[in-house]
């Protein structure tokens, strides 16, 4: 076990690497650079600010340089928010999107699996084709336009919730992108699990429970369940990676400083290294909520061994 | 004697996509206490959702109306509540899937203690104990220790070891075991048969047992019931049925078994086939960054000559490398050692040295419903090889061959338009034959043809082949687990373990006078009548 | 005997076909699909409108069956009108169909002043009726011009039917070029991969988990905001975003494929690769292909949304659903339409391409049900 988590820690360095190293490059070859759309900026004091940041440097050495400072866990200065370092920048947006995330994660493992499970156990009844249908809308449906729409209805029309700005965290105005964000996770959760559920209540070893007379509550949530879930782990990991993600256009447009608007602020005005500093962040944050996933699956199944 | 269970006028329903099929149409069965009797019948009979119905085990889509009485209860109709009760404490089952009728997630101690702390008011150590000594009853080795592990560290037979020990640990009156043996080897079958009669007589419960063979009837039931399309046809004791058959499909059924022997070529006939010291090793794991590749001997020194219209039975378990013996020797696989065909050495054949020799030596697989490419029409499929082997033919003449192949195998030509999901799997085995004669080959290598089929389809397969063989002078390398058929269709047998020859000699020599335990124990399960 | 007719079979093909055609779910979905790419196509050369056209007297008005202008706005217009001409008005009233403005100035009035009513939106063919001599007072006609705005103008005043059919026209567009970059490479690299097996499918494989541990939805924006908001730079980043799963998809498929009896018995007859390929495998693996591409492109669709929703995708003047929603979501408090309605015509196109693509799941694969 130790060797296997010693082992994937091993392996995630080179993908990590390899996302730095083409994140960078990538960034680097493009036209154009952090400090020249301010027009106005006398070419000296341009060529200062670039001095200043190394930015004069040929792209492989500010590449190494960059390298050597992450060694040292430095994701260094931000280039636009002058005073601010990338580090600082993150201190005060992840807290944020940690909160909303694992709200919406939360949200959407407790209510979908339940839902699916409800659906399951009234297979082809008329509350299995709602729930079926609820969550063909919830998975269908972007972000882009539940986001606008409950601002629109709950917001505006009904003013139950406040339509941007964070206010610490506030419930009215936290609701909204909690909500928003859940949405198609729940809607997924939902599906998987009606659809594991329904494959667990036929297995043969559910038959042998319900001929030796086991309750009810015995098949279905012993031994049906348990099983049932374990898609649900493994779409977990992912999942809780990609509400980060997903969070680009949640905190866009409820106004939310977390990372997603973090990135795209620094991507739009060029920010060097606020932009690698999410991309890495964003990285770290898949490659591991992946790795508890797995870890979490040779716990519930013990097919899975890993070692 | 009072029964235990008496089913009366019990039919089964599926409501289906196509409407609503009847599964049992019109069943009556008595079990009386402390006997046992056997429900036979050819898949689709019924005779599994019959008991199904009756312990109300149906899937979601079935019903089932009539009346099943224990005592003086109608187990049909009753609550779930009053069901749990009796299921798994005075009627238990056990099924035909060992890999897959334990919950994998648990530990075997957890799953055999669960049903006996349910049914009585034993504490868990007490149920422990309990499962403990049904464990040592069942004959499993280290019962301390298996009732820590987990279903998928046990062998098939171990599994359905701890499926009769969770069956019995309640002392039922009434057992219901629901082809128990089918998914097994058949040393293990014999095993467990051998263990459920000790355990039916040391503990005197009722047995029901839902078989389609034969053999096991004969073996262990007092009377038996055949049952056919959803009805029961014949019913008596087993002595009496088997004597004295009355309903025709009863007689078919008794008759069904392939009899007859052949015999051997004439020792001057050439020589088709050649295998010395072949050898198929496969790497199993091993990747870029992952440990070393284990090698697994598959196949491992086997030598044979086969003559032309000889059949040489390989005869072996699940697992013993029959199969991938036969696809090294037609160079399928890669392999090490001589093989030679109608003379001339072809270990070191690449593919298109090997594409003229195809057409003649060709193969027919033992799954009917896996070997027939779904999209293609039979037509189409069984004059593919010609397509390949005879380019310059027109379609018109294409078409008159698939014609004669078909007539050859007895079916109607004009179904030549359909594809084969439109058949049934004998019919598909002869298409899959037509496939294979139609380049009028030398060696058709039979890969378990007959396995996936009835008895009674099963025989009539084996007739055409030997026609068919006696027809052209066909050289067969007939695969097979069963015996009994091997015995009627080849007349030279190789018997394999684990990749290697346990022994080799005449059909005669080796089923009359087996030399090896290991052949031995399979002529006893296979033969037990 | 020779010439026995044959009777016909019924393939998996027509199984198939009369199982989507009992799913009324996928059929209304098809034809509905089948309603908007034909209004997305022909529509927009169809309403009166060009979708750039700009009417500064009709922004942000909202949806109506009515004709523009509305008859208690024409006072306020004119009055305008006459104000920016420098003139005075006298009096305007309505006289079979055309307007009749007398006007009145200090400075002798010009001929060409009714050009300041055919510059106005609602009025046409502007003529003078009479002058009086000493040309300080003038009376003018013309006609009103009636234009139809059934879903409302945006905010720069332009036609939002006419621009939503043509941003559907775009966003389909979007979907189905970009789906098609990743099918060919997914159906390509997955099949190369499946079929090649061993040490080079285990080398290729892990090239795709490696791709899927970049976090793309980043990837996909810093190539687009680097590299310009270039129309072709986003179909590449779409279609190099979604080929991983169709090629995990078809590897898999070909692997199963790999080990079906027929093909070992295609493979004992001798037939060469290209035969396995043109009779098995292709006819084989279209189902699940099909499949994928109808599930594939409203995934392609809501990407592209995503990124015009950023303003990263498609640029003005053209439009895509994506841009439409994203502007009326900062436009919604008092002109709801201009959100709600390119939304729906998203939200529908995206649950009818999903219901086609279940009902060919459902049709092709009955297994799986």
């Amino acid at each position: 076990m130790l060797r296997y988590v010693f082992r994937r820690l091993l392996t995630a360095i080179p993908t990590l690497f390899l996302i730095i190293t083409i994140s960078f490059f990538l960034m680097h070859i493009a036209p154009g650079g952090p400090f020249n759309m301010e027009r106005g900026i006398p070419p000296e004091i341009k060529a200062n600010i670039e001095r200043v940041f190394h930015l004069d440097e040929p792209v492989w050495m500010q590449y190494f340089r960059y390298l050597g400072n992450l060694a040292h866990g430095d994701l260094g200065p931000s280039y636009i928010l002058i005073n601010f370092s990338v580090a600082e920048l993150f201190a005060q947006s992840l807290p944020v999107s940690i909160r909303i995330g694992s709200w919406a994660m939360l949200l959407s493992l407790v209510v979908g699996s339940a839902m699916g499970v409800l659906a399951a156990l009234r297979h082809n009844k008329f509350i299995d084709f709602f729930i079926v249908t609820l969550a063909t809308g919830g998975s269908t449906l972007p972000t882009f336009v539940t986001a606008p729409l409950i601002q629109l209805i709950f917001g505006l029309t009904l003013k139950w919730i406040w339509i941007g700005g964070w206010h610490d965290g506030e419930l009215a105005a936290a609701i909204g992108p909690i909500v928003t964000l859940a949405l198609p996770q729940l809607a997924t959760v939902a599906r998987l699990m009606r659809g594991s559920m329904i494959e667990a209540l036929n297995a043969h070893h559910i038959r042998t429970a319900r001929a030796m007379g086991l309750s009810d509550f015995s098949v279905v949530v012993k031994h049906a369940m348990r099983g049932a879930l374990l898609p649900i782990v493994s779409y977990a990991g992912p999942a809780a990676a990609g509400l980060v993600t997903g969070s680009i256009i949640v905190e866009t447009i409820f106004q939310i400083p977390g990372v997603g608007r973090a990135f795209i602020d620094g991507a739009l005005n060029r920010d060097y290294t606020l932009v690698m500093g999410t991309v890495i962040l964003i990285a770290v944050f898949t490659i591991l909520f992946n790795f508890l996933s797995d870890l979490l699956y040779a716990l519930v199944d013990p097919r899975v061994r890993y070692d | 004697m009072k029964p235990v269970l008496e089913l009366k006028n019990i039919k089964v329903n599926f409501d289906t996509l196509d409407g609503n099929v009847a599964a049992v149409k019109n069943a009556n069965i008595v079990v009386k206490a402390g006997e046992t009797i056997a429900i036979v019948g050819e898949s689709g009979s019924g005779k599994s959702q019959l008991m199904m119905g009756a312990m109300g085990l149906l899937a979601a889509n079935g019903k089932a109306e009539g009346e099943a009485l224990f005592g003086d209860q109608n187990l049909i109709g009753m609550s779930k509540d009053q069901l749990n009760a009796i299921r798994g404490e005075k009627i238990t089952m056990i099924f035909q899937e060992p890999m897959t009728s334990l919950d994998p997630l648990y530990t075997i101690g957890n799953q055999l203690i669960e049903p006996i702390r349910r049914h009585t008011n034993l504490d868990r150590s007490a149920a422990r104990e309990c499962a403990l000594e049904m464990l040592t009853l069942v004959k499993i080795k280290e019962p301390e220790r298996r009732l820590r592990s987990y279903p998928h560290e046990m062998s098939g037979g171990q599994r359905q070891r701890v499926m009769i020990a969770m069956a019995l640990a309640n002392n039922p009156q009434l057992l219901i075991a629901d082809e128990p043996t089918t998914a097994l080897d058949v040393t293990v079958q014999a095993e467990i048969l051998e263990l459920m009669a000790s355990l039916q007589k040391k503990m005197g419960m009722a047995m029901v047992f839902i078989t389609h063979d034969l053999g096991i009837v004969k073996r262990i039931a007092n009377r038996v019931y055949v049952m056919r399309k959803g009805e029961v046809v014949e019913e008596g004791d087993t002595t009496t049925v088997f004597a004295k058959p009355k309903h025709e499909y009863t007689k078919a059924l008794l008759d069904a078994e392939p009899s007859g022997r052949k015999s051997p070529p004439s020792p001057k006939a050439p020589i088709i086939l050649s295998g010395s010291n072949v050898r198929v090793t496969f790497n199993i794991g091993g990747g870029f960054m992952g440990s070393p590749a284990i090698q697994l001997k598959a196949v491992d020194g086997i030598s044979l000559v086969l003559k032309q219209g000889q059949t040489i039975g390989i005869v072996g378990e699940s697992g013993s490398g029959k199969s991938t013996l036969a696809r090294a020797l037609l160079r399928l696989l890669p392999a090490q050692g001589a093989i030679n065909f109608e003379g001339r050495s072809i270990t070191d054949f690449d593919k298109t040295q090997m594409r003229p020799l195809r057409k003649q030596a060709q193969i027919v697989f033992q799954d009917p419903f896996g070997s027939l490419s779904p999209r293609m029409t039979v037509g189409q499929i069984i004059t593919e090889g010609l397509i390949v082997h005879e380019p310059a033919m027109t379609k018109a003449a294409r078409d008159l061959r698939a014609i004669q192949a078909l007539e050859e195998v007895q079916i109607d030509p004009t179904q030549r338009n359909r594809y084969p999901h439109e058949f049934s799997g004998g019919q598909r085995q002869r298409i899959a034959i037509a496939r294979a004669i139609i380049l009028k080959p030398k060696l058709i290598v039979l890969d378990e043809p007959t396995s996936a089929l009835d008895r009674q389809v099963q025989k009539q397969i084996v007739d055409l082949l030997r026609d068919l063989q006696k027809a052209n002078d066909l050289s067969y390398l007939f695969i097979s687990h069963d015996l009994a058929v091997v015995r009627a269709m080849a007349d030279f047998v190789i018997v394999m373990k684990d990749g290697a020859m346990v022994e080799q000699g005449s059909v005669e020599d080796i089923m009359d006078h087996p030399r090896e335990q290991y052949t031995r124990n399979l002529m006893a399960a296979a033969f037990n009548g | 005997m020779t010439d026995a007719v044959a009777i016909k079979g019924r393939s998996l093909w027509i199984d198939a076909w009369n199982r989507l055609k009992a799913n009324r779910a996928a059929i209304i979905s098809a034809v509905y699909l089948c309603f908007i790419v034909l209004l997305t196509i022909i529509g927009p050369n169809l309403t009166g409108h060009e979708f750039t056209t700009q009417y500064p007297s009709y922004v942000r008005v909202p949806p109506s069956l009515e004709p523009y202008p509305k008859a208690e706005k024409l006072d306020q217009e004119i009055k305008e009108i006459i104000t920016r001409a420098h003139l005075t008005l006298k009096e305007w009233k309505q006289e079979g169909g055309r307007f009749l403005v007398s006007v009145t100035s200090s400075k002798p009035i010009d001929d060409r002043v009714t050009r300041y009513l055919d510059r106005s939106d609602s009025f046409k063919d502007g003529k003078v009726e009479s002058k009086s001599s000493d040309g300080l007072e003038m009376t003018m006609s013309a006609s009103v011009q009636h234009l139809y705005f059934f879903f409302g103008t945006d905010i720069s005043g332009r036609d939002l039917l006419t621009r939503t059919l043509m941003a559907g026209r775009v966003s389909l567009l979007v979907g189905l070029l970009a789906g098609m970059v990743a099918v060919t490479i997914g159906v390509l690299y997955g099949s190369v991969s499946g079929f090649l097996g061993g040490k080079t499918d285990e080398l290729m494989m892990r090239i795709v988990d490696i791709l899927y541990a970049l976090p793309f939805t980043f990837f996909v924006i810093m190539l687009v905001v680097f590299f310009g908001r270039n129309f072709m730079l986003m179909f590449l980043a779409i279609g190099a975003v979604l080929w991983l799963d169709m090629a995990r998809i078809v590897r898999g498929q070909t692997l199963s494929l790999k080990r079906q009896e027929y093909m070992q018995a295609a493979e004992a007859m001798g037939v060469n690769s290209w035969g396995i390929l043109m009779r098995h495998i292709i006819p084989n693996m279209l189902g699940p292909i099909i499949i994928y591409v109808t599930l594939l492109v409203p995934q392609v669709i809501i990407l592209e949304s995503f990124l015009s929703y950023l303003g990263l995708g498609v640029q003005e003047p053209m439009s895509s659903w994506g841009v439409q929603i994203s502007q009326g979501s900062r436009n919604m408090e008092g002109a709801s339409y201009l959100l709600i309605i390119p939304a729906l015509f998203l939200t529908s196109t995206l649950f009818a391409l999903n219901f086609i693509g279940d009902g060919l799941r459902d049709a092709l694969d009955p297994k799986d049900r």
